[in-house]
């Protein structure tokens, strides 16, 4: 047990979990509230309204925290990738590096250099060039997510390559980024993306407007998150299906895994609870619909669908089932509430009480559920790394454990201190907001100096 | 063709790293001078350099990243070997890197714990840099020379750091904190002297083959301009900052590029004494380097688009010219 404890392998693979799990929770806000920016701005150039640069202007403090957080957090990665996973560069480097040069070379310097520009150039450059530094830097983070997302979905669905001792070389590019599951994956991301800043922004929005801020801006921003969230909802339950379908084509045993599948059958139930019991290969306390699971999966209620019992290698089951179903509870959170919210903010201009603290208590669900998705589908990955290429346990380093231990738990103890001061200092803001015009009687150094 | 491949990326890498030292230099030197100040002077400080930190932090990750993508056996010996002070340098990097925004956006009353956070932040990001190459140069090896050596390249750093951040304080401030700044650039460039010397004369003396490659005939002679050159700028930087200090405003940029001029001469030695290994006397560019393939695909992407970064960092350095203001978002 002690053995098992301070095994490096595991030890490697918590830290890298935990710093990735930590660092996706703020480009999955910048990725989208880039544009949500670009909209309060071009909202603005259309209406000369000022409620939406008022919008604006709170807006891009918690853009610019997030994606400070986002860089630091992304500059551990960068480190970590060699020296967590020495066996994943020397297989797959090849490919990997490119995609992630790419990211470097085309997105990060973009985005650093014109969010200076959006946060502090706009009494230095012109309206419309500070307009288009908002549109850079939204565009940025996009194709940040573009490169990252190739990357991970050639882990999971790898193509365009062939293995020359042992190595994978790159035969085709473009087979290479448009791999089989990239555009539903990628599509998959900028939805929950869209969501969770739509929750945030709704959240916070629905926070001020309870404690009697009820400015236009606000009432702008609380509008902009209920309705783009209502918006992209549907989309995404429809997108995520999509996806589903394409991991039952290329990587059934997380699919089977993700429903609780044990055994093949024709007219397999879909499962909505159970306790996974790895040991007996069963499932406990089972909940289930007959017959749904094959026809939402084969279109067929008699259809055929494998079960983990066709898979000498699967993942562990219960870490993917619960958060599959995790990810699923809060989509259909998001469904409810959303559509509530935007059907009344249609009918009477503002939300019930009720459903504003419901928004409030669901800011941060978007990171739900984007952790819990990721969880699923890099879970479901195992026992590779890269999907009939590369073993996790291949590719680990042989760092000493206690040399990883220490790491990972300043690492850890860092991260839940900066967790806890980024909420907190979110709601702050929203808390201190004040009028347009205050900013001209604060100090002005004093007030913006973040960057 | 694949001859030159690595060779092109071994010097894309150190460009990018040499332009990292120069401009997250100047970066956090301000940050490890903020003690120094008062709180109105920190604020400015912080804004002189709000403006371009996260760029400058950028090169250091195309850097890394061109050290793992173009050659991964290479990066896995050396990070593996610097994974400590790896992790030391990060967490500072994101202490600090953080520290920018939460101390504008937290209570009155925590901001002063955001600026020790920057401080101390910048402080541990210079040290485990200096602390890594010095280890690098003699050979990742913790033995006593070698934890001795990255000891003493660390505090070196950490005073060429200050010099880099006194001199673009003297451009970008005014007053009082100006007048301080060329006190601290006074103070930093003795010790970066001191640390230039003493470095000079030890690299050689951990290391026979450097010693060879600088001291055999007729190499002395032909390598005698990056000394020189060195002790010029230190005279031009020296005159200039006790010229500045007499209250004469003319040239503010000379210390700041002579300091950037001793930069980038030790890095020339540097890169000298290491060529043609990537990892000292183990490991050349050729044997750590990356498929021919995708080396090819990543020139294609970096011929296009760091012409294109350069340029707009240019525009960027251009539109936050002259004495910082105040910056409003």
């Amino acid at each position: 047990m002690i053995d098992h404890a301070i095994d490096p392998v595991a030890l490697a693979r918590i830290q890298f979990a935990a710093n990735i799990s930590f660092h996706i929770l703020f480009p999955t806000i910048t990725i989208a509230l880039g544009w949500v920016l670009l909209f309060f701005k071009l909202r603005f150039r259309a209406t000369g309204d000022e409620k939406w640069m008022a919008a604006y202007g709170f807006w891009v403090k918690v853009f610019a925290l997030s994606f400070a957080m986002g860089v630091v957090s992304g500059v551990t990665m960068s480190f970590q990738f060699g020296t967590n996973w020495p066996g994943y560069m020397n297989t797959v480097g090849n490919i990997a590096g490119p995609l992630l040069a790419y990211e470097v070379l085309t997105a990060f310097f973009l985005e650093a250099t014109f969010l200076a520009v959006m946060l502090f150039g706009r009494d230095r450059v012109s309206e419309r060039m500070h307009t288009l530094a908002t549109l850079l830097v939204a565009g940025g983070t996009t194709l940040s997510a573009f490169w990252i997302l190739a990357l991970n979905s050639w882990m999971q669905t790898p193509a365009g390559f062939e293995m020359v001792n042992g190595q994978a070389h790159a035969m085709d590019w473009w087979e290479v980024v448009f791999n089989p599951s990239f555009p539903y994956r990628l599509a998959h991301m900028l939805l929950a993306s869209g969501l969770t800043v739509a929750f945030l922004v709704a959240g916070l929005s629905a926070y001020q407007w309870l404690r009697g801020d009820r400015s236009p801006a606000v009432m702008a921003a609380l509008r902009t998150g209920v309705y783009l969230g209502a918006l992209l909802i549907p989309v995404q339950i429809a997108v995520g299906d999509l996806h589903g379908l394409n991991t039952l084509e290329h990587q059934p045993a997380k699919l089977a895994a993700m429903e609780g599948i044990w055994r093949t059958e024709n007219g397999a139930p879909a499962v909505l609870f159970a306790v996974p019991n790895e040991a007996a290969r069963r499932n406990d306390y089972e909940i289930a619909i007959p017959k749904l699971a094959s026809l939402y999966l084969v279109h067929d209620l008699d259809g055929q669908v494998q079960g983990l019992d066709r898979f000498a290698d699967h993942p562990p089951v219960r870490p993917v089932f619960y958060a599959f179903r995790v990810m699923v509870g809060v989509g259909l959170l998001m469904l409810l509430s959303s559509w509530l919210g935007a059907w009344q903010l249609m009918r009477r201009g503002e939300p019930a009480r009720w459903l504003a603290r419901g928004l409030v208590a669901m800011t941060f669900s978007g990171w739900v559920a984007v952790l819990a998705g990721w969880y699923v589908t890099e879970i479901g990955r195992q026992p590779w790394l890269v999907q009939g290429v590369l073993r996790t346990a291949d590719a680990a380093s042989a760092t000493p454990a206690p040399l990883i231990g220490l790491s990972l738990s300043m690492y850890l103890a860092l991260y839940l201190g900066l967790i806890l001061a980024y909420v907190s200092v979110l709601f702050h803001l929203a808390r201190r907001r004040k009028p347009v015009v205050a900013a001209a009687d604060a100090p002005a150094v004093d007030e913006g100096v973040g960057a | 063709m694949n001859e030159w491949l690595p060779i092109v990326f071994a010097g894309l890498m150190g460009l990018s790293m040499l332009l990292y030292v120069v401009l997250d230099g100047y970066d956090l030197g301000v940050g490890i001078l903020l003690r120094q100040a008062d709180a109105a002077q920190k604020d400015v400080m912080i804004a002189s350099i709000g403006p371009f930190w996260d760029a400058n932090e950028t090169w250091l990750v195309l850097g890394v990243g061109l050290l793992l993508v173009a050659f991964p056996a290479a990066h896995g010996i050396i990070l593996g070997a610097l994974y400590l002070p790896v992790a030391f340098m990060l967490v500072g990097l994101i202490v600090r890197g953080v520290a920018f925004d939460f101390r504008v956006k937290v209570h009155d009353e925590h901001k002063p714990f955001w600026n020790t956070a920057f401080h101390a932040g910048s402080l541990l990001a210079a040290l485990s840099q200096g602390f890594m190459l010095g280890l690098y140069i003699t050979g990742l090896e913790y033995d006593l020379a070698g934890v001795g050596f990255g000891i003493a390249i660390a505090l070196c750093l950490v005073a060429g750091y200050t010099l880099l951040g006194a001199g673009w304080l003297i451009m970008k401030t005014e007053g009082d904190l100006r007048r301080r700044a060329i006190g601290w650039a006074r103070r930093s460039l003795w010790f970066t002297g001191i640390g230039i010397v003493a470095v000079s004369l030890a690299t050689p003396l951990v290391s026979p083959r450097i010693f060879e490659k600088w001291f055999a005939l007729p190499n002395l002679f032909l390598l005698m301009p990056i000394p020189l050159l060195t002790a010029l700028l230190f005279m031009a930087c020296l005159q200039a900052l006790v010229r500045l200090g007499r209250g004469t405003p003319q040239r503010e940029w000379v210390p700041f590029a002579a300091s950037i001029g001793m930069f980038v001469l030790a890095f020339a030695g540097l890169a000298y004494s290491i060529v043609p290994y990537l990892v000292i006397d183990r490991m050349t560019l050729w044997e750590s380097a990356a498929a021919p393939e995708s080396l090819r695909i990543m020139l294609f992407g970096a011929a296009v688009t760091l012409p294109a970064i350069l340029a707009y960092s240019a525009y960027s350095y251009r539109v936050f010219w002259g004495k910082t203001s105040e910056l409003n978002y």
